[in-house]
């Protein structure tokens, strides 16, 4: 047995070799070693969100400067581009319940778009009356059957997702016309009026919360966010696990207080031109909500950790005793639920649903936002965050040009562009990492 | 190997003991009568050409096909394997040669897919952390730089060592391993064989099919052949000699006389 430590020195060298593909905040134990880390993976081109937040940064910069009377960086249209991101941001988190199985949902635009007219159908005083919530319940509940209905058909009968949601989007566009044609609203069913009902929903995007209440709702958000971070970190510090440092850990918590104050102040700027008009709009928390359970879901619980396995290696995940179909069957039902959730906030945006409802353009952006956010193609590597800047991303872009009073088809030829740069990075990406590997074998 | 204990095993009652068993897909036989014993704190080799079904009898024991005909004994009682579930309730594991890892999870994912803790309904990232760092300390697989890394950035043989610590974390106590060298360099092959000597020494049974026989004769305690479907030989290691171990794989008998083998490759071949 003496030999047994013979052998171990080459590896170690491999192991040492591995060090760009480990993350920085496992290993290191100082904040200097985390740096040092860091910079090294960011040489070998593995950055994490980095790329979308520098790419946001650019964004913001550009248009800032071309923009009249830098009007891209009044509070006014920051708080309006984040109204416009919303919609993508949401469509693109359902979107990545399905890239992380290496699938992909053509559907999810017009799943919104059903999603959206069921619900404004609902609540119109002159038809349905429904109440606001009872109303997206049964748009939610839509949702999750064609969700069910598209997933057991991919997973049941083996049927390629691209085609199956294909045809799905087809037959939704169909189906929300046929909706959208129901009751005396020839065909635009609207959001406007004074019954609480449709007030809610229509202030479900343009609602606000009063100042005072936002910095009280934002401080508690980020005490209860800082103290689960700073608890869970230093409960895996103290029992010897691999943790981050402490200095770390409130570096962390102080980049999201941060933002949390900016984002308050920016929201609170009153940015009416007559009258007042301040206060951070309801979408915001409504996404943050969205985002922190899908988070949740997919980094800490068991379904989470299968949709990830079944991404990396489906045979794997099977061997383990996971039910494959099940799990994905699953995912078609979160995404068009997400779907759902992002239609009815479209149609809040839109001020009620007609014709205009351009599913097949959502998609294509829900889809775009989380590849530039950063979540890959092929499955099993992505986060629920790369939804949201990679939705900020798209929204920047279109509420940049649009503020340029730039033409529409220069608006879809940026945004190609930019998507086309995020998918040549993952495939990149992918490409050094699995070269890589395979040359240490 | 000094600390092995040679006792007859006729004496023993192996761990898993195999009596009559054969499997046919349709028309085609694939295994004919086969009695093997798999005694705990041993390595048991399984050997043979391609196609003389090994990987038919390991599937067998690992549940994933059902057996036409025999038994199995289990501690000496007859017990029925029907499902991979079955076979890891009584602590049977198996190491497929692709390892059946997820690239993209880490080391402590990996070894728990499958069967996370969960405290209050979610991941208890720190328990399985922990459990999985002690497994593999005691199997002394200590090249890792992090359990914590993704196993697309591990070499061959630290995979291979990941997939075993997987294979031997759930008390089981017959461990399969599927060529596990097949893939490896000369550095990285000797750091898998000494993990098969570590399990063996933990008193687990081992059964390791291979085609590489330095890598038999290095470390097997015991050696079966196999032969178009059939059990020609088991007997201890030191029975064969690298031309017998060929001749029964080529051809399913040996010329040349040893003396304890030839009794026991009776009844396999009957």
């Amino acid at each position: 047995m003496a030999r047994a430590e013979a052998p171990e020195d080459p590896t170690a060298a491999a192991g040492r070799a591995a060090i760009v593909d480990v993350p920085p905040e496992i290993v290191a134990q100082s904040l200097g070693e985390w740096v040092r880390a860091w910079l090294t993976r960011l040489r070998a081109g593995q950055s994490g969100v980095l790329p979308v937040v520098l790419g946001l940064l650019i964004i913001s910069t550009v248009f800032t400067a071309i923009s009249p009377n830098n009007v891209f960086v009044s509070a006014g249209n920051l708080v309006n581009l984040f109204q416009q991101s919303a919609v993508f941001m949401v469509l693109a988190m359902g979107e990545i319940f399905i890239l992380l199985l290496g699938e992909i949902d053509l559907s999810i635009g017009y799943t919104a778009g059903v999603g959206g007219v069921v619900a404004v159908q609902l609540v119109e005083p002159a038809t349905t009356k429904w109440p606001w919530w009872g109303a997206i319940l049964a748009a939610l509940l839509v949702c999750a059957i064609i969700g069910a209905l598209q997933g057991t058909l991919i997973t049941r009968l083996r049927l390629s997702s691209l085609i199956v949601t294909l045809a799905g989007s087809l037959i939704l566009n169909g189906v929300m016309l046929i909706t959208l044609g129901l009751g005396p609203f020839s065909g635009s069913p609207s959001l406007q009026g004074t019954n609480p009902n449709i007030r809610t929903l229509y202030k479900l995007m343009w609602g606000t919360i009063d100042p005072v209440v936002s910095w009280i709702g934002m401080v508690l958000v980020v005490i209860v966010i800082g103290s689960i971070l700073w608890w869970s970190d230093s409960r895996r510090r103290r029992s010897g696990l691999v943790a981050p440092p402490a200095s770390l850990t409130v570096l962390k918590i102080a980049l999201i207080a941060v933002v949390g104050i900016v984002v308050v102040a920016i929201c609170n700027v009153n940015r009416a031109a007559i009258g007042t008009l301040a206060g951070v709009p309801w979408v915001i928390p409504i996404v943050l909500v969205i985002l922190a359970v899908w988070m949740v879901l997919t980094q800490r619980t068991r379904f989470g950790r299968y949709v990830y396995a079944i991404g990396g290696n489906p045979e794997a995940a099977r061997r383990a005793g996971v039910n494959l179909a099940i799990v994905r069957t699953w995912c078609f039902v979160l995404c068009s639920v997400t779907a759902g959730i992002g239609g009815t906030l479209y149609a809040s945006y839109l001020g009620g649903v007609s014709n205009n409802f351009n599913g097949g353009q959502l998609v294509l952006y829900a889809i775009a936002a989380a590849v530039i956010g950063g979540t890959s193609l092929f499955g099993g590597r992505g986060k629920m965050l790369h939804g949201v800047l990679g939705g900020l991303v798209i929204g920047g872009i279109y509420n940049g040009l649009y503020l340029l009073a730039i033409d529409v088809q220069w608006q879809f030829i940026v945004t190609g562009l930019v998507l086309l740069v995020a998918v040549t990075i993952d495939a990149l990406s992918r490409r050094s990492a699995t070269s890589g590997s395979a040359a240490r074998v | 190997m000094a600390q092995v204990i040679k006792e007859s095993p006729s004496t023993a009652e192996p761990l898993l003991k195999l009596r009559g068993v054969e499997k046919h897909f349709g028309p085609v036989q694939a295994l004919y009568n086969v009695d093997l014993d798999l005694p705990s704190g041993q390595v048991t080799a399984l050997v043979g050409d391609n196609g003389a079904g090994k990987s038919v009898l390991t599937k067998c024991i690992a549940g994933i096909y059902q057996i036409d005909h025999g038994q199995f004994f289990w501690e000496g009682h007859p017990v029925q394997i029907h499902s991979p579930r079955d076979a890891a309730r009584l602590g049977i594991e198996t190491v497929y040669q692709d390892l059946a890892l997820s690239d993209n999870l880490d080391i402590v994912q990996n070894m728990f897919l499958g069967r996370e803790r969960l405290r209050n309904g979610l991941l208890n990232e720190d328990d399985m952390e922990r459990a999985a760092g002690q497994t593999l300390a005691n199997l002394r697989v200590t090249t890792v730089r992090s359990i914590r890394q993704p196993v697309a950035s591990l070499s061959g043989g630290q995979r291979q060592s990941v997939a075993v610590a997987k294979a031997v974390m759930w008390n089981s106590k017959l461990v399969m391993l599927d060529e596990p060298t097949a893939a490896l360099g000369v550095v990285q092959t000797q750091m898998v064989l000494d993990l098969v000597r570590r399990l063996r020494d933990r008193g687990l049974a081992v059964m390791m099919i291979s085609h590489n026989l330095n890598d038999v004769f290095e470390v097997a305690d015991r050696i079966a052949v196999m032969y178009l479907g059939r059990l020609v030989v088991q007997d201890w290691a030191s029975a064969f000699d690298r031309q017998s171990v060929v001749e029964y794989m080529t051809t399913g008998k040996s010329g040349r006389t040893v003396p304890n083998a030839q009794d026991k490759g009776q009844h396999g071949a009957s």
